[in-house]
């Protein structure tokens, strides 16, 4: 019996990565700035999306918005609300959203073509390269997610302050990957009890020097500087 | 919990990269896992039996090599193992750093196969072929 080593030095999710790979380069000539939001369930991704959009909207900047849940397309119908154009990934069952979910769900917005998502979306004809920004949000998880590359520029990692300091140190691949952190409802951050120099203190041990942004959907707190790393990072200087 | 559909990726390419050695058996399957990976070892044992059940790789084994967390420190121009995954500073000086050269690894390693011996030499060949950078085939015999 001759037994051999072969040595294949190969990424597991080597199909996801090019993939990804591919859908950077669209996004990049596309000019169109991707964004990956990550947390847990029950942190506000929605409600934060949902005044983010609306708000960049009403600058007069031009989004979209594809939606990842197990089930439902409650949140594409709560997002479509904006006037953005939203698509619902729905993954009956998986933990996380990969490449292959958004290059799919990209079909048609390439093109041009109608699309349906929810009733005040459906028949928009939108194209990537009309785009100034796409969100993905993704999956309620905070594990799963960040082993999957979807072909982002900027990953954020949102934290609420209902849900523990420590998270960044229980979470670290996710907070470690990530280009910039958001915490959500800051406006009930006293009555939580939130420690808010031990969170940021946290989140800096993961990921030294990310961007943190406080926020609250409700009030609108820390809008103003988000929306500004958001220009910022497309390049067109404040909006 | 997404180790199976980790597990189902390495079993369809290891089951991709053993069809060039027609006839062999692939005895041991090895992985490179950061600290860093999001990925649990165990789960990833436990979902091996029940993916490869049934494909032709069946049997083989798989051994999971974990990957401490190694950050490069400026200041000290040298790299460190890192104990953990709570807190990026260098040891030696305790700067934060945010440069990690190593710990976030998610690959396949090597397989090791039984060869049959036959077209030996064929195999040989194939097993030298590169695609493109980051797969290089290389083959000993042990």
């Amino acid at each position: 019996m001759t037994t051999r080593i072969v040595e294949l030095r190969q990424g597991i999710l080597k199909k996801n990565d090019e993939l990804a790979r591919t859908l950077r380069q669209k996004f990049t000539s596309a000019g169109v700035l991707v964004l990956n939001l990550v947390s847990s369930p029950g942190t506000g991704k929605t409600a934060f999306l949902e005044r983010t959009l609306r708000e960049l909207t009403s600058r007069g900047a031009r989004v979209a918005a594809l939606v990842g849940d197990l089930e439902t397309d409650n949140d594409a119908r709560r997002l479509a609300a904006s006037g953005a154009p939203v698509r619902q990934i729905n993954t009956h069952g998986i933990c996380h959203l990969d490449a292959e979910m958004i290059d799919r769900h990209l079909t048609g917005w390439e093109i041009g073509a109608s699309h349906q998502v929810s009733e005040s979306a459906s028949q928009r004809l939108v194209e990537l390269r009309d785009l100034d920004y796409l969100f993905i949000e993704n999956v309620g998880n905070l594990v799963c997610p960040s082993s999957y590359d979807l072909g982002e520029k900027i990953r954020v990692a949102l934290l609420s302050v209902t849900e523990g300091e420590d998270k960044p140190l229980k979470y670290p691949t996710l907070f470690n990957s990530a280009d910039a952190a958001v915490i959500t409802k800051m406006d009930i951050a006293e009555p939580c009890g939130f420690d808010r120099e031990l969170a940021l203190r946290n989140i800096n041990e993961i990921r030294p020097g990310i961007r943190i942004f406080e926020t609250s959907s409700k009030t609108g707190v820390g809008m103003e500087a988000w929306l500004g790393y958001l220009a910022e990072q497309r390049g067109l200087g404040a909006l | 919990m997404h180790e199976l559909s980790i597990v189902s990726s390495v079993v369809d390419s290891v089951t991709e990269s053993a069809g060039a050695y027609p006839g062999a058996r692939v005895l041991e399957v090895r992985l490179r896992v950061g600290a860093l990976a999001s990925v649990v070892v165990d789960s990833l044992e436990f979902c091996w039996g029940i993916a490869t059940e049934g494909t032709s790789i069946e049997g083989a084994k798989l051994v999971v090599k974990t990957m401490p967390v190694v950050v490069w420190c400026e200041p000290c121009a040298k790299a460190s193992e890192l104990d953990g995954v709570q807190s990026f500073r260098c040891p030696l000086c305790g700067e934060l750093t945010m440069d990690v050269r190593q710990g976030r690894e998610l690959e396949i390693e090597a397989i090791e196969i039984d060869d049959a011996g036959e077209a030996d030499q064929a195999q040989t060949i194939d097993a030298g072929k590169t695609e493109g950078t980051s797969k290089n085939k290389q083959t000993k015999e042990s």
